[in-house]
C-alpha cells in the first residue's frame, strides 16, 4: 500500500507538472505544435489507482501494453522516467530517441510499450503471452484500455484467442465514463466491461469508485490466476479523469461541476487516510511525497537539459541492419 | 555437364521447406494463421509442418486477422519469431492497422530499441477467376509504406532462399507468394511453379533483382508472374532479333535500383510490366527511378504495362483482358522499339 501511495502521488505530481510544462510556449495563441512539448498531450490524472493497484503484482519480466494516455502505467510499471520525459520533450535521450513522443512509449527493459490506435496494444498483449506460455515462464500481459476501446473489434478478438488457448492475459477497461466526448451510456451496451467476460467464458471483475485498494486485491487474484494458468480476465475499474481528453479540449461535453465533485473523493487522498489509519507517520508519508517529487523533478530537469536530435536522425531505425546472431 | 541429380520442387513445398528447416534451427520460429496447421495452408506453404512440430509450434487460428497478426507483433516483441499468414492478400482491409501503425512502425517509433523478427507471408495473385476479392496483388499498397521489407520471389529456388532470409531477418518481412506459382493440384500447372531447389537450408538477398536474361536491346522489368511472362516474350522477340534483358524485381522494398540502372545504361529502353493496378503502383515507381537517375540514357519513353484501373473482374475473356499475359509484353516492346 506504501508503494501504491507514493507511485500515486509521483503519477499525479507527473502529471500537474505536465500541465504547466505543456503550456511553456504555446500562449498567447494555443497552438498545438509549439512549445516545450509539442503535440497532443493525453493526461491521466485521476486515473492512478488503475495503474497502481495491478502494477503492484507485477515485475519487470511481465508486460503491459498501454494506450494513448500511458504516463500512469509506464511511471507503475517502472519505465526510467528520466528517458520517457526525455522522450516527451523530443530530446536525443528519450526512449525512442524523439522518435515516438507520449502516445509510443517503448522501454523494453521492463517491457513497457503503448501506442495511440484504440484496442491495438491488446492483440501485443495476447502475442507476448503466448511468447510467455511457449517459453514455459510464468510472466503474464497485461493490457490497458480505455472504455471505449472494449467496443473495438481487437477487443473481441483478442479476448477470443486469449480465451481459445487459456493464455496468461488481464485487460483492464479503465472506465472514465467518456470516449473523447461520448458518454458510456451512449456508447457501450452493457453496464460494464467485465460483464462480457461471460462471452468469452472468462472470469471478470468490477472495481467501483476508483478504489485504489479494492483495484489491488481484483488484480491480486487475477494475477495469481494468470500465473497459474488459469487464464485471461477482464477487470473494469470506474475512475475518472480529471481533465480533458486532450490538453486544450473544452469539455463541453460535461458539468462544470463534475470534476471539482470528483476531486473531493480523490482516491490519492482516500489512500493517505487508510495509511495514517493504518498507524504511518505523516512524517513517513510526506518523506515518500518528497521522494516522488524529487525524481519527477529530475525527470523534468534531464529533459530539459538533453539535446535535440540531428534533424538527420530522423533518417534511422527504419529498418536495423543487423542481423540475428547464428543460433545452434 | 550436370553430374548431381537436381531435386525438383513446387513454389509451395519449397517454402514450406524453409520454413521446417528454420524451425529446426531457431525454437523461437513458430507459424500462425487460417487453415495452416492440419490443412498445411490453403496454398500449402506450411505443408507437413504440423505433423512435425505439433499444435504448439504451429497454430490455427480464428478468422481473426488483427488478433493474431497483432499477437505475432507481440510475441516478436518478446524475442519470438512468428510467421503469420495472411491467407489472401485481398483481406488486407481487416488487419491493415495491425500492419502499417504498429508491425511497420513500432521498430521506429522505439528508436530502434524494439525489433520485430516477424514474418507476414501472404498470397497474391489473379488468373483462375476469383474476382475482385481474391486475386489482386497489392504490391505497391505494402512497398509504399516504410517500415517493412517487401519481398515477392517468382521461382521455388527464391520462395524457399528468400523465406529463409525473411524468417532470419530482424526486420518485418511482407513475403507475397503468387497463387499460380505454388504449384498447386487445383490450379494451372505451369512449369514455371517446379523447379530446382537444393534440399540444405540457403538464403536468397531481400534487397537484390536478378537478370533473370541478359539482352541489349530493351529492359523488362517484371515482378512474380509477370518476369515469367517477360521471359516467354523474349524468347519471341529473340526469334526477331531483338535481345530483351528481362530482370524479376524479386524485392518491392528496398528496390534494388542498381541493376535497373545498370541495365538502362546498356539498353536504353525501359518497360515495366505489374500485376497491380497502374495508377501509382511499382510500375510508376520504376519509371520515376529511371526519369529521375537514366534519363539521358533512354533512348525512348518508358512504357508501362499494368493492370487497368479496375477491380479484377470475374469472367474469363475479361480476367484475361485486364491482366497483362506475354503477347501484350511483346506488343509493348515492339511498340517500345518503333518509337523514334
Amino acid at each position: 500500500m506504501k508503494w501504491m501511495y507514493e507511485e500515486m502521488v509521483k503519477i499525479r505530481y507527473y502529471e500537474d507538472q505536465m500541465v504547466e510544462v505543456y503550456s511553456e510556449g504555446k500562449a498567447p495563441v494555443f497552438n498545438i505544435g509549439a512549445g516545450t512539448v509539442p503535440g497532443e498531450m493525453h493526461l491521466a490524472a485521476g486515473q492512478e489507482p488503475a495503474a497502481v493497484g495491478i502494477c503492484a503484482h507485477l515485475t519487470k519480466d511481465d508486460t503491459v501494453t498501454a494506450p494513448h494516455r500511458p504516463h500512469h502505467h509506464a511511471i507503475a510499471k517502472g519505465v526510467d522516467l528520466k528517458r520517457m520525459t526525455a522522450e516527451i520533450f523530443g530530446r536525443e535521450t528519450g526512449l525512442g530517441k524523439g522518435k515516438g513522443g507520449h502516445m509510443h512509449l517503448f522501454d523494453p527493459a521492463v517491457k513497457f510499450s503503448c501506442g495511440g490506435i484504440v484496442a491495438a496494444g491488446l492483440p501485443h498483449a495476447v502475442g507476448a503471452a503466448m511468447a510467455a506460455k511457449m517459453k514455459g515462464t510464468d510472466w503474464i500481459a497485461v493490457s490497458f484500455i480505455g472504455e471505449g476501446a472494449a467496443n473495438a473489434g481487437a477487443f473481441h478478438e483478442s479476448l477470443n484467442l486469449a480465451a481459445l488457448w487459456n493464455l496468461p492475459l488481464i485487460v483492464v477497461v479503465e472506465d472514465n465514463a467518456y470516449g473523447i466526448s461520448v458518454p458510456k451510456t451512449s456508447s457501450t451496451s452493457v453496464a460494464s466491461n467485465d460483464m462480457r467476460a461471460g462471452a468469452y467464458g472468462i472470469a471478470g471483475a468490477y472495481v467501483k469508485d476508483n478504489d485504489p485498494i479494492a483495484m489491488y486485491k481484483a488484480s491480486e487474484e487475477a494475477v495469481s490466476r494468470a500465473r497459474d494458468g488459469q487464464g485471461p480476465t477482464i477487470i473494469e475499474i470506474e475512475t475518472h479523469r480529471y481533465l480533458g481528453h486532450f490538453q486544450g479540449d473544452p469539455e463541453l461535453y460535461r458539468d462544470k461541476e463534475e470534476v471539482p465533485g470528483l476531486r473531493k473523493q480523490d482516491p490519492i487522498l482516500k489512500l493517505k487516510k487508510q495509511l495514517q489509519a493504518d498507524g504511518i507517520a505523516d512524517t513517513e508519508l510526506e518523506e515518500m511525497e518528497q521522494l516522488a517529487k524529487k525524481a519527477v523533478d529530475e525527470a523534468y530537469q534531464f529533459a530539459r537539459d538533453s539535446d535535440f536530435p540531428k534533424p538527420e536522425a530522423a533518417l534511422q531505425d527504419v529498418f536495423t541492419s543487423e542481423m540475428t546472431k547464428e543460433v545452434e | 555437364m550436370e553430374t548431381a541429380k537436381k531435386r525438383m520442387l513446387s513454389g509451395n513445398k519449397a517454402m514450406a521447406e524453409a520454413i521446417s528447416q528454420e524451425m529446426k534451427r531457431d525454437p523461437n520460429v513458430f507459424v500462425l494463421g487460417e487453415d495452416i496447421g492440419v490443412y498445411g495452408g490453403i496454398f500449402g506453404s506450411t505443408q507437413g509442418l504440423m505433423e512435425t512440430y505439433g499444435p504448439d509450434r504451429v497454430l490455427d487460428t480464428p478468422i481473426s486477422e488483427t488478433a493474431f497478426i497483432g499477437a505475432a507483433i507481440g510475441a516478436a516483441a518478446e524475442g519470438m519469431r512468428p510467421i503469420a499468414e495472411l491467407m489472401f492478400v485481398d483481406f488486407f482491409g481487416v488487419c491493415m492497422d495491425q500492419i502499417y501503425n504498429h508491425m511497420a512502425k513500432i521498430p521506429y517509433m522505439s528508436g530502434g530499441n524494439v525489433r520485430l523478427p516477424m514474418v507476414l507471408m501472404t498470397a497474391v495473385g489473379g488468373g483462375y477467376n476469383d474476382a475482385a476479392q481474391h486475386s489482386q496483388t497489392l504490391y505497391a499498397t505494402f512497398a509504399h509504406m516504410p517500415g517493412m521489407k517487401v519481398v515477392a520471389p517468382s521461382t521455388p529456388y527464391d520462395l524457399k532462399g528468400m523465406m529463409t532470409s525473411a524468417i532470419r531477418d530482424d526486420n518485418p518481412v511482407v513475403f507475397m507468394f503468387h497463387k499460380s506459382l505454388q504449384g498447386l493440384g487445383w490450379m494451372d500447372q505451369l512449369d514455371e511453379s517446379v523447379g530446382s531447389v537444393p534440399e540444405e537450408a540457403y538464403t536468397v538477398p531481400l534487397n537484390e533483382a536478378k537478370v533473370v536474361r541478359e539482352g541489349k536491346d530493351v529492359t523488362i522489368v517484371g515482378i512474380q508472374m509477370m518476369t515469367h511472362y517477360a521471359v516467354k516474350a523474349a524468347e519471341k522477340l529473340a526469334e526477331e532479333g531483338i535481345e530483351a534483358e528481362v530482370i524479376d524485381l524479386r524485392s518491392l522494398a528496398p528496390i534494388d535500383k542498381k541493376t535497373i540502372l545498370a541495365s538502362l545504361k546498356k539498353t536504353h529502353r525501359l518497360l515495366v510490366v505489374d500485376e497491380d493496378y497502374l495508377s501509382y503502383g511499382m510500375t510508376a515507381e520504376i519509371a520515376a527511378i529511371a526519369a529521375e537517375e537514366a534519363l539521358y540514357d533512354l533512348e525512348a519513353p518508358v512504357r508501362r504495362l499494368a493492370l487497368p484501373d479496375v477491380p479484377i473482374p470475374y469472367s474469363s475473356p475479361l480476367e484475361d483482358f485486364v491482366i497483362p499475359g506475354a503477347e501484350q509484353i511483346y506488343e509493348e516492346v515492339k511498340k517500345l522499339l518503333d518509337e523514334n
